[in-house]
This record gives structure tokens, C-alpha cells and sequence, in this order.
């Protein structure tokens, strides 16, 4: 393994040090695991997206062998309360979401009974066998018509499908559309979209009645807010709930939401002191993890004649399902969206208005981007309208409008903080890299030619490593702002460096260590970095709203500058030197200019946790430290994409030809993940926008 | 559903058996009977290819396959792909190229580009791609695996010379 230069760490492409177990199949994902006497979980799920569920017969069920247990609602609502995502926002309608539907299933493979059975084989024989007399409801698929509260209400106790209305406003915008306002407007629609990470969702749970103490390893981006959550539902205090995310395969925002049959194994299996757990087919991922988007925007730009924005006016009515989703709320999505719509852009008058509508389909949730592919899409087609409008190139359309650097930090129409951003600097780049103005020329050379050439032109800003000033989700009671890091060298000299957030394919295992390694003045190798374990680390919440570089890698720095300090003053004692004198580089620390005046870091940790007699006076023994981190306002992330897209007009094909990314990451950890981000991200986008959808049909039946 | 058969074949050059239900996967007998969760299950109805493994020396979705059908097979897992402690030339290429993020598609993925390079020792970029696209992979964007992939058959043909059964069956005997 490379042991790495210590000081040049940060910024150096580090191979992953997680690569080695997950290339040699030695990988622990959640359905790898097994405990003694573990049972197997499958889940009986509504077939009809609306309707009574009057009564659950299992008898047959139950006489299968291998059958532990069956249990719908009425088994569990004495040890479960429902899922609501509580919020103080204003405007917005907490949902009762029972882990297992109670009277009502309100979307096609919501839960209604769950088999606990010797393997998953026998759960599943045993769910064929589950009669369910339904009353069948009018579905509510369409928004718009749910909008209006005439047709079948989802949640009668609420009284209205609009789980949510908020509005942004800035300025005097009705004004700026008129006088000599030249106006673009459009409806754009963003399709309903699924995360699909090759990984299902899956939990096992594991109740120990001797000590009462619950365990739930979970495929979750979120381990530290599933344990609070649990600990409210299942009213078991916090500190008996050990919440684990182990090697997960792939989260993208779907993972960050606590779903039903987390609550339901851990309900169960408390039931029956045994573990038990749940593996998800790629069916019930389709159907009942969260899904994305499905938003119909009515936006409109008023430009000068000289292409300067004046306002911008936008109505999005995003589709968010049956539930609103824990902790995040029906308004993740759709509040960003209008949150971010202005973009890097000055406009001086806006006004943004969102609706979240609940239908007869799985619950919204975030996916990666949440609400900026949404909101750029739209912003950008916009200027582009204008662009064709005024007759100016889309370029320079841009050019005109960009936030300029001294006008940095700016406050953005719906109160977010630009910290530190050129705008104008990645579009020139990517505009020289694309080669752009080659690229229009050659687009211009045969305007005959049956295939087509498209230059698309993207720039954005976003809000990144939230800290306590903006919460991730508004109004909810939960902390996105901090995240802890716990650096600890043990009388070995080796040091752990554990978290409260989670990992599911970023690398953290390495980027984390290269931080506390260079700030510590160890070898990488000599750190490793702990996880997605709420008994290892510190208080966090996981990992979620590209938050775990910046906040935890903060956390990390301020944790490893303390351990060095205090190794520092531990070194100067015993070598009789000023602690001025002392450096701590490659786990050694020696006095500058006089090499062989030093002391190993494992000598340093013998002194500390070897008592006062070898400390300075009045220090304290132990070598650790506990530090958080909050960025308060967050940074900002920005970004320009050039795309240069082939249409044959014969075939109606589509060939993306040329794909440029300028990104202004701020400094890069590890340069090598960073840009294995951006390329699965731009991956992830392409497949969005030319491959993917969730279908449903009229009656709420999942088509995909 | 309980009358159960024995099951016998080798994997990764060991002799295996056990009893399972006519009906159970080969990819479920794998990993809960034998302890082989390497190999990973993402559809079950082999769209995704997580659960590619070889086959009497070619790829096969172990998650289409009972385990009956398996009986006298040689089969090949991730498990299997390091030799004397030593990374497979295609696992130090996924590592070198930043090939896998989650992970979860990597053994699917390894085992396919495996059999690709066995029939196509040295595969044009656009041959790599379609070798692998029986496998998805949601994190990387599959540049980085197009990239190790071509470096690894780079690497196995030059050891082709001195180490044939690197591009022979797996595993050697």
C-alpha cells in the first residue's frame, strides 16, 4: 500500500483503500450478513394503488412450515408508532405513514403484512398465501386534479391533497415583466425518476431482550437519523439503538429516508427476540423506494433588450406520492427548486411558488442534485429562449447575467449565501476547453445535413456541506448543520479516526484518512477511518446533500490538530524541548534541524496513556480528540457543462458526442474520486435525460 | 417445498456440496450455503449482472440458474480471482483506474471482463464496451472500467508468455 508523503496528502490521487475487500468479494453488505438464529422477511404489498384493506386472512399462511410469524398493523401499532415527518415549516401537512398500512394502502406495493419465516423461500411461499379482501378506491394519479380536493382524498384527516404550498419572492416582479420587458416563457415537465442503485434496500434487525438492546444494520446513507427516528417510534431510548450502515451499494438520496420496513423488522424482531432480516427484490425497489422529480414547471424570464434579466416568475407543482417522507418532508424536492431556480444569475426581482400534491404513487424523496437538475434545466432553457429571442449567443447571454466576483457573497433571491464563486470563470474555461467557438461554426457549415448538431451550454451554482444557517430539510427538527469526528491514537501508535456520516461508494475511507493523516503528520496507512456505525463514532446524521467532505472532513481537521497539539506538548516534555521547536511529520516527532532529538507517535501514546508521571504537569492522560464542525452557511458549488449532442433527423437517434465539465470544487481532497463523481454523475444525468422513467398508469399501477 | 438434493460441483478449484431445495438459485446456494456472498444479487432477473460468474470457463448469471443445474459445473466467483495472495491483473486495473465506487457491480463486472478478455485478448474500446454491458453499474459511469479493462488485457497479454494460466480456465488446477 502507499504509505504517502505526509504534507502531500490532500490533493494527491490516492488509490481507495476500500477498493481491496470490495474487488476480492470480501465486501459486508447488508444481505452478507447472517445471525444465529436469523429469520427471513418478505412483505405482502398492495396491488391496488387506492384502497380498504378490510381484512387479512393468514391461516393458511401460517400453517406453512417454517413460518415464524405473520403480522400486519394491528400486531405492531402497539410497539410502533406511524412514520410522520413533523415539521414547523408553514403550510405543509405531516402524513401519518404506518409501517405497515393500517386501514388504507395508498400506492401500489405499499406494505400491508410481513412474513417471518427459516428462509426467504418459505417467507415468500408464505405470502402467496395471504388472502387480502380489498376494497378497491378511486385512485388519485394526476396532480393537478388532485389539486383540487373534488376527487378522492389520500389522507381524509389532513382534508386536502396539497401536502404543501411555499412561496420566494424578491422584488417588484409583476413590474419588471412589463414596460420593456421582452418576455420567454415555457412549461417544462421533469418525468418521475428512480434512483435505482444496483444494491436493493435491505436492513436486519436484532433485538436482544437479555439486554435490550436493539442493532439495525441497514443499506442506509443515514444511520445516525434512523436511530433517533427509531428511538421515537419504537419509544426504546436512543442509547439501546445501535444503527449500522455497512459496505452499501449505492444511495444517490434514495437511502436518506427512514423507510417502512426499517421500523417493521425492528418491531418484529423485538417481538420475537430473534433477528430478522429483510432483503428487497428489484421489484419492491421500483415500487416502493423513493422516487424523483415528477414536477410541472410554468417559469417565465423578462430580459432587457440587452439580455440583462429583470425577473423571473415560476409555478412548480411537483407530484411527491402517498407520504411524506422521514425526515426530509413532501417538500425536499420541490422547495429547492424554487430555492435554486435564479441560479448564478443577478435577478433582481423573483418570485417562486411550489406545491407538493400527493397522489396514489410510492413517496417522493431526494435524489442526488435535489431540485438543481430540476431548476438549472429550467433556468437554462429559459436564457436560452431569450438567447434565440434577442438574437445574442447563448454564451453571451450567460456572460451578461453571471454574479460577478466582487459582487461575492451574495444573497440570492430565496435567501441563500453565495460564499466564494467566479462564475464567469468555469464558463470560459469549458467554453476554451469545448472549443465553442469551433463548435458553432461547424454546427452552422451544412444546415441541410440530416444529422443535427446541438451545443448545449449549462451553468450553475450550488449550495453544498449545508451547515446550521440553511437546514437541508426546512422546518424539520433534525441537525444537517454539524458533523463530529473522533481522532483517537491508541498505545500502539495506530490511529482511528471515526464519523457520524456514512459512505456508499465516495471513498471516505480513503479521502477522510488523507485529511487526518496530513493534519496528524502520520502515514496513511496508519489511519483508518470508521463509519456508518452509531456506536463508533460521534452524534452525526449521515451522509447525504454532498455534506461529507466538507463537514466531516472539517470535523476531521479540527479533531487531528488537536490530538497533534496535545502529542506535540507530550513530545516537547520528554525531549526537553520547546514545542516550538517540534515537528510531527511520517509519525515522528523530532526536533527541527536536530533529527535524532525525537520521539515515534507510538512512543508519545505510551507517554499518554501511561499516567502522570510521564505528562506534563496538569495534563491529562489519553491521546483523542472529539471536535465538530459546522460550516454555518455552507459552501457554494459551481459548475459549467458544455454538451455536444448528435440528432440523426431519419432515425430520431441521439448521440451525445462531446461531454465538458468545468467544476469549481474548491480544493480537492483527492482528485481521482472527485472526478469519478462528476463522470458517474454526468452518466447518471444522461441516462435521465434520454433513458430512464417511472410509469404509471391511470389507475396507479407501476408500468416500469 | 422441503425434499431437498445433493448438489455437488467444483468452485474456484474446490470441491463443494450440499443439499438445497430443486428450486433454490445457484446464486442463493452460493452465498447462503457455501458462504460465497461475493458474488451479488441485484434483479434476480438478469438484467443487472451483479451475479455473473463463470460457467464451465464462460459468464452466467448465477440469479437465472437453479443450483441442480450446477451439479458437476465447474464454476469461478470473485473469490477466486486472487492467486498467491496477489490481486488479479484485472483487480489491480479496477483499483489503478478508479474502476468501481460502491462495489457492488465489481464482481459481476470482474467475472464478465474476464471471459471477455479470454475470447478477445486484445478488444478494441467499443469491444470492451459491449463485452461488459450485460453488467450495470449506477456509480462509475463505466469509464474508469473501460479504461482497466483495456490495461489489464495490456498486462495479460505481456504475461501471456510467462503466466498462460492467468488467460486460461479459471482457476488453474
Amino acid at each position: 500500500m502507499d504509505r504517502g508523503t505526509p504534507r502531500a496528502l490532500i490533493g494527491a490521487p490516492i488509490r481507495r483503500v476500500e477498493d481491496h475487500r470490495l474487488l476480492t468479494g470480501r465486501g459486508r453488505y447488508v444481505a452478507d450478513l447472517v445471525l444465529p438464529g436469523m429469520l427471513h422477511a418478505a412483505f405482502l404489498r398492495s396491488l391496488h394503488a387506492h384502497a380498504r384493506i378490510l381484512s387479512v386472512h393468514r391461516a393458511a399462511a401460517q400453517a406453512l412450515a417454517g413460518v415464524a410469524a405473520i403480522a400486519t398493523w394491528d400486531d405492531l401499532r402497539d410497539h410502533a408508532r406511524p412514520i410522520r415527518a413533523a415539521s414547523r415549516m408553514t403550510g405543509y401537512h405531516a402524513t401519518d405513514f404506518p409501517p405497515l398500512a393500517a386501514d388504507k394502502a395508498r400506492y401500489v406495493g405499499e406494505a400491508i403484512a410481513v412474513v417471518a419465516a427459516d428462509s426467504r423461500y418459505a417467507a415468500e411461499d408464505a405470502v402467496d398465501r395471504i388472502g387480502v379482501d380489498y376494497e378497491p378506491l378511486e385512485p388519485v394519479v394526476d396532480p393537478r386534479t388532485a389539486m383540487d380536493d373534488r376527487g378522492p382524498l389520500l389522507h381524509e384527516a389532513i382534508g386536502t391533497n396539497v401536502l404543501l404550498t411555499r412561496a420566494f419572492s424578491q422584488g417588484d416582479v409583476d413590474t419588471a415583466f412589463g414596460g420593456p420587458a421582452v418576455v420567454v416563457g415555457d412549461r417544462f415537465c421533469f418525468h418521475r425518476h428512480a434512483a435505482v442503485a444496483i444494491e436493493n434496500r435491505a436492513c436486519l434487525a436484532d433485538y436482544e431482550p437479555g439486554s435490550g438492546l436493539l442493532t439495525l444494520w441497514s443499506s442506509t446513507q443515514v444511520p445516525g437519523m434512523i436511530r433517533e427516528a427509531l428511538a421515537e417510534i419504537l419509544e426504546i431510548p436512543a442509547h439501546c439503538i445501535r444503527v449500522v450502515a455497512p459496505d452499501v451499494g449505492g444511495g444517490f438520496g434514495m437511502k436518506s429516508a427512514l423507510y417502512p420496513e426499517e421500523v417493521t423488522l425492528c418491531a418484529l424482531s423485538r417481538r420475537l427476540g430473534r433477528p430478522v432480516k429483510w432483503v428487497g427484490d428489484r421489484r419492491e425497489d421500483l415500487m416502493t423506494s423513493t422516487q424523483a422529480w415528477d414536477e410541472q414547471i410554468e417559469a417565465e424570464l423578462a430580459v432587457n433588450p440587452d439580455g440583462t434579466i429583470r425577473g423571473l416568475r415560476a409555478k412548480v407543482i411537483a407530484d411527491v406520492g402517498a407520504y411524506s417522507v422521514y425526515p426530509w418532508t413532501a417538500s425536499i424536492e420541490v422547495i429547492q427548486v424554487i430555492s435554486f431556480l435564479p441560479g448564478p444569475y443577478r435577478v433582481p426581482h423573483y418570485r417562486g411558488e411550489a406545491w407538493g400534491v400527493a397522489t396514489n404513487k410510492a413517496p417522493m424523496g431526494p435524489y442526488r442534485g435535489v431540485g438543481r437538475p430540476v431548476s438549472t434545466f429550467v433556468m437554462e432553457a429559459l436564457l436560452d429562449r431569450a438567447a434565440r429571442r434577442l438574437g445574442m449567443d447563448p454564451v453571451a447571454m450567460r456572460r451578461a447575467n453571471l454574479i460577478q466576483p466582487e459582487q461575492i457573497p451574495y444573497r440570492s433571491p430565496s435567501g441563500i449565501v453565495w460564499d466564494s464563486a467566479n462564475f464567469a470563470e468555469t464558463l470560459e474555461r469549458a467554453c476554451q476547453v469545448a472549443g465553442y467557438e469551433t463548435l458553432r461554426a461547424d454546427q452552422r457549415r451544412d444546415p441541410s445535413a440530416r444529422r443535427l448538431t446541438g451545443v448545449g451550454v449549462a451553468t450553475y451554482v450550488e449550495l453544498t456541506g449545508v451547515g446550521s444557517a440553511i437546514p437541508a430539510s426546512p422546518g424539520a427538527d433534525i441537525a444537517t448543520g454539524t458533523e463530529g469526528a473522533t481522532v483517537r491514537v491508541d498505545p500502539a501508535g495506530t490511529v482511528t479516526a471515526a464519523f457520524g456520516l456514512a459512505c456508499h461508494g465516495q471513498g471516505h475511507e480513503t479521502s477522510l484518512a488523507q485529511v487526518v493523516a496530513q493534519e496528524l503528520g502520520v502515514h496513511l496507512a496508519d489511519v483508518r477511518v470508521i463509519h456508518g456505525d452509531t456506536g463508533a463514532g460521534p452524534p452525526g446524521s449521515g451522509t447525504y446533500a454532498s455534506r461529507s467532505a466538507v463537514i466531516g472532513g472539517g470535523a476531521a481537521i479540527l479533531a487531528s490538530r488537536a490530538v497533534r497539539e496535545k502529542a506535540l506538548l507530550i513530545a516537547a516534555h520528554r525531549l526537553e524541548a520547546d514545542v516550538r521547536d517540534l515537528e510531527l511529520a511520517g509519525g515522528v516527532a523530532s526536533v527541527r534541524g536536530a533529527p535524532d532529538r525525537s520521539l515515534s507517535l507510538r512512543e508519545i501514546a505510551r507517554c499518554a496513556y501511561g499516567g502522570v508521571k510521564r505528562l506534563p504537569k496538569g495534563m491529562e492522560p489519553g491521546l483523542e480528540s472529539t471536535r465538530f464542525y459546522d460550516p454555518y452557511v455552507g459552501t457554494a458549488s459551481s459548475a459549467t457543462h458544455i454538451a455536444l449532442v448528435e440528432v440523426d433527423l431519419d432515425l430520431c437517434s441521439v448521440t451525445v458526442r462531446r461531454y465538458v465539465v468545468v467544476e469549481d470544487c474548491g480544493r480537492l481532497i483527492n482528485p481521482m474520486i472527485v472526478e469519478g463523481q462528476a463522470i458517474g454523475g454526468v452518466a447518471q444525468g444522461l441516462g435521465a435525460a434520454l433513458l430512464e422513467e417511472i410509469v404509471y398508469d391511470g389507475g396507479g399501477q407501476l408500468l416500469t | 417445498m422441503s425434499d431437498t438434493v445433493l448438489v455437488r460441483f467444483t468452485v474456484n478449484g474446490q470441491s463443494r456440496q450440499g443439499h438445497c431445495e430443486p428450486r433454490k438459485l445457484l446464486v442463493d446456494f452460493l452465498r447462503e450455503d457455501l458462504g460465497l456472498t461475493g458474488t451479488h444479487v441485484g434483479c434476480e432477473h438478469g438484467i443487472c449482472g451483479a451475479c455473473t460468474i463463470l460457467f464451465n470457463g464462460e459468464a452466467a448469471r448465477s440469479c437465472l440458474m437453479f443450483a441442480v443445474q450446477a451439479d458437476g459445473a465447474e464454476l469461478g466467483t470473485v473469490e477466486g480471482l486472487m492467486s498467491d495472495g496477489k490481486l488479479h491483473p484485472l483487480q489491480e486495473a479496477f483499483h489503478e483506474h478508479h474502476a468501481l465506487q460502491c462495489g457492488f457491480c465489481t464482481p459481476g463486472m470482474l467475472l464478465a471482463a474476464l471471459d471477455l478478455l479470454r475470447t478477445n485478448p486484445d478488444p478494441t474500446e467499443t469491444e470492451i464496451r459491449e463485452g461488459l454491458a450485460s453488467v450495470l453499474c449506477r456509480c462509475t459511469g463505466y469509464q474508469g472500467i473501460v479504461k482497466a479493462v483495456a490495461a489489464a488485457a495490456g498486462t495479460l497479454r505481456d504475461a501471456a508468455e510467462t503466466a498462460p494460466a492467468l488467460l486460461r480456465r479459471h482457476p488453474p488446477p
